[in-house]
């Protein structure tokens, strides 16, 4: 057995060196200048203001991409007005934002709703500004969470197949009333997961939320924009202060998806 | 009440809003890159693709991420069987951690290979003193993009690997075939579909990536710039059909990626 002990041990090492090691580094290094300087690093108005958006975004984003992916997989999967060509071609477009890299994803909300564009421009005499501002911000970041519901719920969808909520709607009953007596209980557990990794996504979205907000300190930064210019200013302790705290919400999102994963195979 | 939730017009409504809200917020961005970066006509756009500094950028990124992807294909293969197959202390943790680069913000994970890996950290030092430049080198941009794309590959073939049946590699070893034969004619056969469609996605992603590498990279144009810092570059300095020109080259390529997993999986389904 001296191969499998060779295998487990560099498996081990692997793991030490590509995601242990970083885990420690991080929570060692924000304690460099000690407590007061995390404090500090924590307090100053920039970081309170970026965590703020930063929860902004995460709230507003996973409420709008839950609702609405939710409703896009029931009909990707049970919807009879949707001929199976056009499910199909619904089907593959919904992977996109998977495919396309943070900072496109961005400069595609610049160049349709920009302050130059004729749509920007429109909603700007309205008083509304998108680019550069939080709406844009949470455009960007709904664009790139939105194929993670869909994904989680359709499958769940498609193995329990329609015949409760057909049997449940020929008794008779309504249709919300099928869904939330029906439905909702087995998908439960799928959205929650879903949600769970929404939350992340959004949480630690850089790329398309860099190029859309412009990075303006007090105003449109978010945690991880707070980070990238941290280290720009060679500020590495304060940068360390806000990735501890981003790092610590991911292992917590780590340990809930875990327990998703188990009471949804359970389930 | 609920007669208003039957109502025909109601449905219909509903319908629209959703169908609606797809199609703006994700067809009509990528339709809208696909024409900017033409809407000078063609050559303009030729003139930002045929840049060297784009075109070395984009080929940097590709060849960074074969490397980084056939890294983790090795790697991925050897974990994903070690945790399924192998029963050992910790095992369960491990397997709860590779979902860490998912879960932690990019820009976090670029911090971290700053911190343990530069100029003032034991590694960086080390190496520099017997002439490895890794930080603000190609090595950093590797580590970033197999950082980043670590779950893929292992999350990819796991499945598979739960799926295989038992008795076939025992019916193997009976018929007299060697440890190597039977891993080589049995095992890897039903773990590929699942290594090439995480590496794959791996790849795409690699090409896409850009927090963690953006502060890893140095980024010096034509040496260590990768696409997606070339085109935030772009957008920085308000050329946006620049960026928009480099973007449709990045895009059309990682839908090809994305099409053939489709393919691969429809395969693997449909047989």
């Amino acid at each position: 057995m001296t191969i499998r002990r060779t295998w487990i041990w560099l498996t081990y090492l692997v793991f030490a060196l590509l995601l242990i090691a970083p885990l420690v580094k991080i929570v060692l290094g924000a304690w460099e200048n000690g407590i007061q300087g995390l404090i500090d690093g924590l307090t100053r108005p920039e970081a309170l203001h970026a965590l703020m958006m930063t929860g902004i975004i995460v709230v507003v984003v996973t409420i709008i991409n839950t609702g609405f992916g939710i409703m896009l997989a029931l009909y990707l999967v049970r919807a009879q007005w949707i001929g199976p060509r056009m499910k199909r071609l619904l089907n593959s477009i919904v992977d996109l934002p998977f495919a396309v890299s943070p900072v496109i994803g961005g400069l595609m909300i610049v160049l349709l709703l920009g302050p130059q564009t004729v749509i920007g421009a429109l909603f700007e005499d309205a008083g509304l500004k998108i680019v550069y501002a939080l709406p844009g911000m949470i455009l960007a970041t709904l664009f790139v969470t939105f194929p993670i519901m869909v994904r989680e719920v359709m499958p769940v969808l498609q193995e329990i197949g329609a015949q409760q909520e057909e049997a449940a709607s020929t008794l008779g009953a309504y249709s919300w009333y099928t869904f939330w007596k029906v439905t909702w209980p087995s998908i439960r557990w799928g959205v929650i997961y879903g949600v769970v990794l929404t939350v992340a996504r959004s949480l630690g979205e850089f790329g398309a939320v860099l190029v859309v907000s412009g990075n303006i300190m007090n105003k449109t930064q978010t945690a991880t924009t707070l980070v990238y210019q941290d280290v720009e200013n060679f500020n590495v302790v304060a940068a360390n202060g806000i990735a501890l705290v981003l790092a610590a919400f991911s292992v917590g999102l780590l340990l809930l998806m875990e327990w998703a994963k188990k009471r949804k195979e359970v389930h | 009440m609920n007669a208003m939730f039957r109502g025909r017009g109601w449905s219909f409504g509903f319908r629209t809003a959703i169908i609606l809200y797809f199609i703006c917020l994700i067809v009509l961005p990528i339709f809208g890159i696909y024409t900017q970066s033409f809407s000078l006509g063609w050559m303009p756009f030729w003139e930002s693709v045929s840049d060297p500094l784009a075109w070395k950028a984009v080929l940097l990124t590709v060849k960074l991420a074969v490397i980084a992807t056939l890294i983790n294909m090795a790697l991925g293969t050897m974990i994903g069987w070690v945790l399924i197959r192998y029963r050992f202390p910790g095992r369960s943790f491990l397997n709860s951690l590779v979902d860490l680069p998912f879960a932690l913000p990019t820009a976090v994970g670029g911090l971290l290979i700053l911190l343990l890996l530069g100029p003032n950290s034991l590694v960086g030092s080390l190496a520099s003193s017997v002439g490895i430049e890794i930080v603000f080198h190609e090595p950093a941009i590797v580590i970033a993009m197999l950082f980043v794309t670590f779950p893929f590959v292992i999350r990819a073939i796991q499945p598979l690997l739960e799926e295989l049946d038992k008795s076939e590699e025992e019916a193997s070893y009976t018929l007299g075939a060697s440890k190597a034969k039977t891993f080589f004619s049995v095992i890897l056969p039903t773990m590929l579909p699942g290594i090439l469609s995480g590496a794959m996605l791996a790849f795409s992603r690699g090409l896409a990536e850009f927090g963690a590498v953006v502060l890893v990279a140095g980024n010096i144009p034509g040496k260590t710039l990768v696409a997606s810092v070339y085109i935030f570059g772009e957008i920085e300095s308000n050329n946006p059909q620049g960026a928009a020109a480099v973007s449709v080259m990045l895009l059309t390529l990682s839908f090809l990626i994305l099409w053939l997993v489709n393919v691969l999986q429809a395969r693997r389904t449909g047989a």
